[in-house]
């Protein structure tokens, strides 16, 4: 099967989105060497997740005033996160699926179950949440939010993370 | 779930699905889907033996596209396609009839 990348965006996006041109300084690689059942694996969604009783929303009251700004800040999510402490903003989705089951976006009961399994060694003990609508070029994206969630991931001996858009 | 605009990143590895926006890992309360997709992620660690490695995962979104296009859209028109439509709309004023 050959994935219809375009399928559910509107058709008038499609231009924007199959004609845009992503400068990079060449293919990334990273070897993966450990086996995958001793590998401590962390997940990251951008689907505007936060912990309703202790973290602060994504700024969505900004983006509505300057609707080119995107919130940069990025939140910490607990691997055995109760499906009562989950919020979510984000103002291009429709957060209600999220809000129901976490799962969707930030799949910590599937990865526990791998890790039950014995699939993979661990789930981290904390994922990530950012907020996908950001400017263009993502600057603080690069200088900040990137580097912060790099350095916990390494303190935590993560070996891979899985990048999920929303 | 937008796997060509993902690959011009040229990341080391890519698991695309074509599920709607805001759900990449599967239907609410569907474990075995939202496990499989992980499952399938996780796999492409030791799968992918080189750059820009991609896999498309054949799983069918069992909801019909029309009624899951809707599901995904946010309750209101978000302020950047809100911006944009008023500046068309500007524009059309501007031009004049014609």
């Amino acid at each position: 099967m050959s994935v219809d990348s375009f399928k559910y965006l509107p058709k008038s996006f499609r231009p924007m989105f199959e004609d845009v041109d992503i400068e990079v300084e060449g293919a990334v690689w990273a070897p993966f060497e450990k086996p995958l059942s001793e590998a401590t694996i962390a997940v990251l969604s951008s689907a505007g997740i936060f912990l309703k009783d202790s973290q602060q929303g994504f700024d969505m009251e900004r983006e509505k005033r300057e609707p080119t700004w995107g919130d940069p800040s990025w939140r910490a999510i607990p691997r055995d996160v109760g499906q009562d402490r989950i919020d979510a903003a984000h103002l291009h989705i429709n957060t209600e699926h999220v809000k129901r089951d976490v799962g969707v976006a930030l799949p910590l009961r599937a990865l526990a179950a791998l890790e039950a399994d014995g699939v993979i060694g661990r789930l981290a003990a904390e994922n990530y949440s950012v907020m996908g609508y950001q400017e263009n070029g993502c600057a603080v994206w690069q200088s900040q939010t990137g580097p912060e969630i790099v350095n916990r991931l390494r303190h935590e001996a993560v070996d891979a993370l899985i990048l999920a858009p929303a | 779930m937008m796997p060509d605009l993902a690959s011009k990143t040229r990341v080391s590895r890519l698991l695309g699905v074509e599920f709607p926006f805001g759900q990449a890992f599967g239907m609410i309360d569907d474990l075995d889907m939202q496990r499989e997709v992980a499952e399938a992620a996780v796999r492409l660690l030791e799968e992918a033996q080189e750059p820009e490695s991609r896999r498309d995962l054949d799983i069918e979104w069992p909801i019909d596209t029309k009624t899951a296009y809707r599901a995904w859209q946010p309750p209101e028109i978000s302020p950047i396609v809100a911006a944009s439509l008023e500046q068309i709309r500007k524009a059309r004023r501007e031009a004049g009839p014609g």
